[in-house]
């Protein structure tokens, strides 16, 4: 495959020297574990970056919004501050932070280069032990502004949370417009935050189901175009798109394996049922994985490759099922009251999400891989099709309401539910790995 | 209590609303051929034209929720589907299958798939050759009823026979 990708971005990180508060010695650092139950948002001071006029308020303004969608942290309103920074790499008067509770304090500044490329640059202080936890600076060009502030904010909760962030990445989606039956559904990409939405089709035929690959530079999805639904390999920035395989029939439910290699995907039978594919996209060569008189779909592979998650309604409704990569040893996970579809495996590999369907409602969940410790973290109406975000720490799925979908995250608690802003109706959001 | 009062003191209104009450059960009855769907006109299309096929065959079968069996008024509407398809044979007929949105888009996809293969399989049993016949599923992505609640759900699930090729 000929390669012509253009880099998305050029952003150089550098490690800020400490300053001189940054000898004292380290006592007990600001730290949020992510892994407690009930987490209470951590108080955070995010000053405007200096410098760029207005560009210094809008890379805190994204900043302090990608923390605090997180549900973790707590950014505290700019008015309550009482130390003006001006000089954002000195030691800042840590009494001024801890009068107002900020146990955290972002200071940063951003510059043009004589080259036109943009420089900014973050410290993250710890007020309590009064020194700096950690600065880097960033080259990035004109166009990647906002990347910048979200690579800041992912810098800033991997310091905090002790885990990778999940900011500096895209969604892919379905946007969906016009009356709901006769809906125009167009691929769609945007940061995910909801910024910089960008159409990758033009709405003629019907798409679904889009799905980043690991290299962040394709999507698979299925697509009516040619009559027949089909799924197609997508070059995001090229726009050149081919046909995965070549079927006789209706192939859907498209994912990649983890090293990007394979699209797993169903295949219809001509008894009407459907059976799960791996497609090698090297070398072409197609492996059944399941034969079953069965609807078996929404294929989705465990993070080391292993291991295959997918929906069947062999045993009679559908359930969860997961088998080896190879088609070996199908087991049957969910046997809770109702019935299951979409599993995703998390990022990390410990849990499987979920769509459920249980007393005319519509659930998201998460399960361990063996199908124990249900746990419901979303119910309502009409919502489905769970994504991970990178760091394995939250959902987003999309969900019918007032006369379409739209998108929306939920963290692992259950607690941090979040509405995703897109211009129209929105479905089948499918999240990026971390951008490099 | 002021409502309730006034309504006591306007009876006509409350034999209104009883009487809305009792049109909105009946319009609630599962739609199960083209007359019943509203499309009127019966008698008027010309014998084998896809008029004809529409409005006096019935172009539509619906399922049981989760459902690919044909159910009994299904079978009454696929025999006269297969009747008519054999008296004019000119036409080719792509059947559509399509799912409710009470389920989950990929599963939807392959449930829809099934209906229009098994509504395939049944015509192709009362001798409707199976070179004349594809398929294609919609999953929900095509719904003809769009409220939300049980009497668009059983319209929506549905396999639709669909044919081209008239005067060929």
């Amino acid at each position: 495959m000929k390669s012509i990708l253009k880099p998305l971005l050029m952003i150089v990180a550098m490690a800020l020297g400490m300053t001189a508060a940054a000898t004292l010695p380290a006592r007990a650092l600001v730290e949020l574990n992510v892994n407690k139950g009930n987490i209470e948002p951590l108080p955070i001071a995010i000053t405007d970056f200096q410098g760029g006029d207005a560009l210094g308020a809008e890379i805190s303004g994204i900043v302090s919004a990608d923390l605090k969608r997180s549900g973790l942290f707590a950014p505290i309103d700019k008015s309550a501050f009482i130390e003006k920074i001006s000089n954002p790499d000195a030691t800042p008067r840590f009494e001024d932070w801890k009068v107002i509770n900020a146990q955290a304090l972002v200071t940063g500044s951003v510059s043009k280069e004589a080259d036109g490329r943009v420089r900014a640059q973050y410290r993250l202080w710890d007020t309590f032990a009064g020194q700096q936890m950690s600065g880097e600076q960033f080259f990035a060009n004109d166009a990647n502004t906002r990347r910048v502030a979200h690579i800041i904010a992912d810098a800033i909760y991997e310091r905090l949370t002790g885990e990778k962030g999940y900011f500096d990445t895209r969604v892919v989606f379905i946007d969906e417009s016009g009356a709901k039956n006769a809906r125009k559904k167009r691929l769609a990409i945007m940061d995910q935050d909801g910024a910089n939405v960008r159409y990758l089709s033009d709405g003629r035929s019907i798409v679904l189901t889009p799905r980043f690959s690991p290299n962040r530079q394709e999507i698979t999805y299925m697509s009516y175009e040619s009559g027949q639904p089909k799924v197609y390999l997508l070059q995001i920035e090229t726009g050149q798109r081919e046909l995965v395989g070549d079927f006789p029939g209706m192939t859907f439910a498209p994912r990649f394996s983890p090293d990007g290699q394979k699209v797993i995907m169903s295949l219809l039978r001509d008894d009407g049922n459907s059976n799960i594919f791996a497609m090698d996209l090297r070398s072409r060569s197609t492996t059944r994985l399941t034969n079953s008189t069965a609807i078996d779909t929404s294929p989705s592979y465990s993070p080391d490759g292993s291991k295959v998650v997918f929906t069947s309604d062999r045993g009679g409704r559908a359930q969860i099922y997961v088998m080896g990569a190879d088609g070996s040893g199908q087991t049957r996970i969910s046997f809770g009251d109702g019935v299951y579809s979409t599993p995703v495996w998390s990022p990390r590999g410990d849990l499987i999400a979920f769509t459920k369907q249980t007393a005319g409602e519509f659930q998201i969940g998460v399960m361990r891989v063996d199908g124990s410790g249900e746990r419901i973290l979303s119910t309502g109406f009409q919502q489905e099709g769970p994504t991970w975000a990178p760091n394995g720490r939250v959902l987003m799925f999309f969900r019918d309401s007032a006369g379409g979908p739209k998108l929306v995250s939920v963290d692992l608690t259950g607690r941090n539910e979040q509405s995703i802003p897109t211009a129209n109706f929105a479905s089948d959001p499918a999240w990026s790995p971390l951008l490099e | 209590m002021g409502r309730i009062a006034a309504l006591t003191r306007n009876p006509v209104m409350i034999a209104l609303v009883a009487s809305l009450a009792i049109a909105g059960c009946a319009s609630k009855k599962t739609p199960n051929s083209a007359a019943d769907l509203g499309l009127s006109g019966a008698g008027a299309a010309s014998p084998g034209s896809a008029q004809d096929f529409t409005v006096n065959i019935g172009d539509r079968i619906f399922f049981d929720t989760d459902s690919s069996s044909i159910r009994a008024d299904a079978q009454t509407t696929l025999s006269r589907q297969a009747q008519w398809l054999n008296q004019y044979r000119q036409y080719a007929i792509v059947i559509e299958g399509h799912a409710d949105e009470r389920g989950t888009r990929e599963y939807n996809l392959a449930l829809g798939a099934r209906r229009a293969a098994a509504t395939r399989d049944f015509l192709v049993a009362r001798g409707v050759s199976g070179q004349r016949l594809k398929t294609i599923s919609y999953g929900k992505e095509r719904p003809v009823a769009v409220c939300d609640d049980i009497s668009c759900w059983s319209q929506n699930r549905r396999a639709v026979t669909t044919i081209s090729g008239a005067g060929s």
